[in-house]
């Protein structure tokens, strides 16, 4: 077992759910720079819920290490696969986490690794299918010790 | 610029795998991963960060990283590949200043 899904909690499940809500006021922590990087990261589809299951822990200690695991469905073939997934800590002095490049000898569009969270805030993942469409998920993390630097 | 990047690479891959066979990589680089801004009790150190990672199958790009301030020290990142025959690895982290480091790794699939 990861070690995200360990200590983590599974933050969002929407798999299949095809819901495009742009409610007024989702994403308020996204400044236009945010925003614009967003669009650099994936492109400029609107992101649709779903696909995308993150793991992180709602509370962490320490915010200088924190797991996030971020799991995408998607076949991982030539066909139809993952090109990208791109984290953002919208509460960190610089949000941009890592922006992940995704080929189909993966074996399934996943990725573990370990963050830096600078206070409660929430995380967006971004996942950018073959076919173009962007896919979103986020959730909150509060922090104890912030990852300061980040 | 170039030349080597000063970190330890420690990559967990298993030596040998079936055909089919989906195997975890685990990837980890010693670095500080500094990105420059102060801190918590005020001290300011150089700017020093790895920039990309990118891992190679016999060559073909199979997963890269483009990694920025929110990455913590010690890059660290897991994925999953599905082996039908036997390869090479290659792991190569550059940062910032264009110099980089290189692991290699074999799988035995059969």
């Amino acid at each position: 077992m990861s070690e995200a899904r360990r200590m983590g909690t599974r933050r969002r499940v929407l798999a299949g759910a095809v819901a495009l809500v742009l409610l007024p006021g989702r994403g308020g922590a996204e400044t236009p720079a945010l925003a614009a990087a967003m669009r650099e990261a994936v492109g400029d589809a609107i992101p649709v819920d779903g696909r995308i299951e993150l793991w992180l822990p709602e509370l962490v200690d320490n915010g200088a290490q924190v797991p996030l695991a971020v799991m995408v469905a998607s076949p991982m073939t030539a066909e139809d696969h993952i090109v990208a997934i791109a984290v953002f800590a919208t509460g960190n002095p610089t949000p941009q986490v890592a922006r992940f490049e995704l080929f189909p000898g993966l074996a399934r569009a996943e990725i573990e690794t370990r963050i830096r969270v600078a206070e409660d805030q929430e995380i967006v993942v971004l996942a950018r299918d073959s076919g173009g469409k962007v896919w979103r998920a986020s959730a909150a993390v509060k922090v104890v010790h912030g990852g300061c630097r980040g | 610029m170039s030349g080597t990047l000063h970190g330890t690479p420690r990559i967990r891959i298993p030596a040998q795998a079936r055909p089919g066979e989906t195997i975890e990589v685990r990837v980890l680089m010693d670095h500080p991963m500094e990105t420059g801004l102060p801190h918590g009790d005020g001290t300011v150190l150089p700017r020093d960060m790895i920039a990309r990672l990118e891992v190679r199958r016999d060559g073909a790009l199979l997963f890269a990283a483009d990694l920025a301030n929110g990455t913590a020290a010690n890059p660290y990142h897991v994925f999953h590949v599905r082996m039908e025959r036997s390869a090479e690895f290659t792991f190569t982290w550059t940062d910032e200043r264009g110099r980089s480091a290189r692991a290699v790794a074999r799988v035995a699939v059969g």
